[in-house]
């Protein structure tokens, strides 16, 4: 009996001992990636200024001239279009999903978000390269006079607008869900018409969701790598217009990790781009949780 | 009157939006299998490439299936048991501490979002810190610290509707915390933990960008943790570019058998979390 | 026993999934009095109310049978826009919730959606309604800042104000003032007093007292039936079966 008395206090003090271990862990885990980040690019920093390195279009890692403009606007271009694209389309999405769709089709639906939502960056990419690149090349292209390989902010743009249309989605559907079915039955009583309920009420009430899953869409898009990089035609240049090739700051990184020991300081210079999006996407986010906490509140 | 047309033409807009979504996925899957799906056949299934995984013609992609089962199941083997008792210390701990709990919470909502290119440039600074080179191990450690926080919060997630009371009557009974915390909690939301486990092993075998610095690529397969491995994900890259049609054969053949996967796992955690729903009922 | 019946229900079930919610219900609903539906709760009494305004529409897996009659037409089966139906009421919750807007435009609401713009007119009609919910007094001065600000009182008061304001010939109202603090509770009640001078009021209750206070007809509903209706002084003073008795005497509670 004491035997086991003891055992069962070990037992407990070896789990907890444990718990607290992996949780000191992952609470530090932000501040090591940050910190790694950091101090892996900040030899750059003794030859370039920070405006040099964010403002300065001059990339010539042979003689430690590193401006990150160029891909920084790529990634820019990029996150932008596609947010033009998917936005609206999840609005409309996430409003006819949760105020006038059937069960029968929510049972169909579901499914097909998730289904989006779990398909790896790199099919994305296939399917870019397969569908999405000839289809900008062959059609959109010569409609507006351009000529085009297709690789190209538009393509890398398009693949990415439907990589985080169920990122986005899943969220508004949440937000939608949770403004409370009183305000509706509020509105409908007052003699609005279930659209005029959905104008005036609902998406006012959800404007701040609104806007935050807006955001978090834009920090997930900024960071995604290789289906971008599969069809963005990867230019060291600032596109012009979005049939142009671009150089979005992700597929730097992961064009380049070959040549990172070859140059010096080359390594530095990609694990300061991991920095910026590293600093981001974080602060992108915060402000996003806080926008929806402080909105919480009322 | 102008009302009913407005109605009418906001309404046309959501259905085309809910169309383009249907259309999209339908498109994607039917493009990719009707690549795919010829270029497969048992040889793609059980055999290593030959003569080179770029320009070599024969052969099939068994490296990366092999390659990505092995990597994919140790990070999220990895990120189970560190993120389980996580998720359980937060829920059975922590779960009168609000300030705390909120502050953690937020902390795993923004390394959430952190893009897995990040993790995988940190991790090859983190291999060259500790001087490993590019092997199934390095893989492993940065899949699992991507893998991390999507696991916690899925469970977190699950955890925090099992209900208070359960926990007092347990703690009451006489039970320790952690008898309480793997007995009762875990067994009570066993099915949504698993569905969480299921979602990060998803997203272990899916992701690329981590995997691109640290786990290397290889037409072997791997034999011990020090060895590089192919990863599927890398196959459809890498062979992609390749000139030779027949090594493209391979990635489309790789895309195929990616989307099955995901598919499977989809299905099965779909499975799983109806049965969960109807005992929470 | 009733001069004018403004609301028939009639022979109605309603049906959520496999379950029956409402059985058999027939009723009478007085014109310009105040007719408390009374019971436990989940009783049905809310679902039976929501029937009345057609809210059930939102709700997946309903299914309604029967008719409910207000002014000769059926309102379950009619051709009439349902928005027009739900003109005529005005609802009241058992939380308030204000539209997200402020909080003139939660009084002007439902004259915008109906096509009054005039600024001088909407203007009087605002501070028409508020003073009748007696709000004016306190949020004259601040009538741009968000409705969500004021208290939940307030918030009930505005409410009830912003249904006014359609002009609506009945009023429901789901457990009003479960929400609110003793002075609010009995602004409203006495506010139902003047009111039924000119409205129809459906009130749902599980406050025995609530509705020995103000009651004039009573219907008592329990487990999706209606057990017993009948103008209020009989009702109490003397009930006809048993299960009335029993819940008169606290035998539910």
């Amino acid at each position: 009996m004491i035997v086991l008395f003891y055992n069962r206090k070990t037992k407990n003090r070896i789990s907890t001992a444990w718990m607290l271990i992996a949780i000191t862990f992952v609470i530090i885990l932000p501040f090591i990636l940050g910190a790694g980040l950091y101090y892996k690019s900040s030899m750059l920093f003794e030859q370039n200024s920070l405006g040099d390195l964010l403002f300065s279009k001059v990339w010539k890692p042979s003689i430690g001239k590193f401006g990150f403009l160029t891909f920084i606007m790529g990634s820019v271009w990029v996150t932008f279009i596609a947010m033009l694209i998917s936005a609206p389309i999840c609005i409309f999405a996430a409003l006819s999903i949760t105020q006038y769709s059937r069960k029968f089709y929510l049972r169909i639906i579901h499914p097909v978000i998730d289904i989006l939502a779990g398909l790896p960056s790199v099919v994305y990419g296939v399917w870019g390269i397969i569908v999405v690149v000839p289809f900008i090349s062959n059609v959109i292209a010569p409609i507006f006079g351009a000529q085009t390989m297709g690789y190209s902010i538009l393509a890398g743009a398009i693949v990415l607008s439907v990589m985080i249309i169920p990122f986005i989605l899943n969220i508004l559907i949440e937000i939608f869900r949770t403004i409370p079915i009183e305000l509706t039955e509020a509105s409908l009583s007052l003699g609005a018409t279930k659209w005029e309920t959905i104008k005036y009420v609902l998406v006012k009430k959800a404007v701040p969701g609104i806007i935050a899953s807006i955001g978090f869409g834009l920090a997930r898009a900024f960071g995604e790598t290789m289906a971008v990089l599969m069809v963005v035609g990867n230019m060291i240049q600032i596109p012009k217009n979005v049939f142009d090739a671009g150089y979005p700051l992700p597929a730097l990184i992961a064009n380049n990790y070959g040549e990172m020991l070859s140059i010096p300081k080359y390594d530095s210079a990609l694990m300061f781009a991991a920095l910026i999006l590293f600093v981001v996407v974080m602060v992108f986010n915060a402000l996003m949780r806080m926008l929806i906490v402080r909105y919480d509140k009322y | 009157m102008i009302k009913k047309i407005e109605e009418i033409f906001f309404r046309s807009l959501m259905l085309i939006s809910n169309m383009l979504i249907l259309f999209v996925l339908a498109l994607i899957l039917f493009s990719i299998f009707k690549k795919g799906l010829s270029a497969l056949n048992w040889e793609m299934l059980t055999q290593r490439p030959h003569g080179g995984y770029y320009y070599g013609k024969e052969g099939g992609v068994l490296n990366a299936i092999v390659g990505s089962l092995y990597l994919s199941i140790g990070a999220t083997f990895l990120a189970t048991i560190i993120g389980v008792p996580v998720a359980l210390f937060m829920n059975v701990y922590l779960v009168k501490q609000r300030k705390i709990l909120n502050f953690i919470r937020f902390l795993l909502d923004l390394i959430w979002g952190v893009p897995s290119i990040v993790y995988g440039a940190f991790g090859f600074t983190l291999m060259v810190f500790l001087g490993i080179k590019t092997s199934l191990l390095a893989g492993i450690i940065t899949v699992t610290l991507f893998i991390l926080p999507i696991m916690i919060r899925a469970c977190d997630e699950i955890l925090k509707t099992s209900p208070l009371g359960l926990l007092e009557a347990s703690l009451s009974l006489g039970s320790t915390k952690t008898e309480t915390s793997f007995r009762v909690v875990l067994m009570q939301s066993f099915s949504g933990i698993v569905t969480a486990i299921l979602l990060s092993f998803g997203r272990a075998i899916g992701d690329a960008a981590s995997v691109l610095f640290t786990a290397g690529y290889t037409d072997s397969i791997p034999t011990s943790l020090n060895e590089p491995a192919a990863t599927l994900p890398l196959s459809i890259f890498f062979q992609l570019s390749s000139p030779v049609p027949e090594v493209q054969n391979r990635a489309y053949a790789s895309a195929v058998i990616l989307i099955v996967i995901i598919l499977i796992i989809s299905l099965l955690s779909r499975a799983l979390s109806k049965k969960y729903h109807k005992n929470r009922i | 026993m009733i001069e004018n019946t403004k609301i028939k229900v009639d022979k109605l079930n309603l049906y959520i999934g496999k379950q029956h919610i409402l059985k058999d219900i027939n009723i009478e609903i007085p014109e310009n009095k105040l007719t408390v539906i009374l019971g436990p709760s989940g009783c049905g009494k809310t679902t039976l109310l929501k029937c009345m305004n057609r809210l059930t529409d939102l709700y997946h897996d309903v299914k309604i049978d029967g008719s409910i009659i207000i002014d000769n037409e059926d309102i379950l089966h009619t051709k009439t826009d349902v928005t027009e139906i739900r003109k005529k009421m005005g609802l009241l919750s058992q939380r308030p919730f204000p539209l997200p807007m402020n909080i003139y435009n939660n009084v002007a609401y439902g004259l915008k959606i109906s096509g009054r713009r005039n600024k001088k007119a909407l203007d009087a009609r605002v501070e028409n309604y508020l003073k009748q919910v007696n709000l004016w007094d306190e949020v004259h001065d601040r009538l741009r800042e968000p409705a969500s600000k004021l208290s939940i009182g307030q918030q009930q008061r505005l409410c009830l104000a912003r249904g006014l304001a359609v002009d609506p010939e009945i009023i429901l109202a789901d457990e009003p003032t479960s929400a609110l603090d003793p002075i609010s509770s009995e602004t409203i009640e006495r506010k139902f007093e003047e009111l039924k001078q000119q409205y129809t009021i459906v009130m749902v209750t599980h406050i025995l007292r609530q509705a020995r206070r103000i009651a004039d007809y009573v219907v008592f509903m329990y487990m999706g039936e209606v057990i017993e209706q009948g103008p209020a002084k009989e009702f109490f003073e003397n009930p006809k079966m048993d299960r009335t008795k029993a819940y008169l005497q606290g035998a539910f509670n």
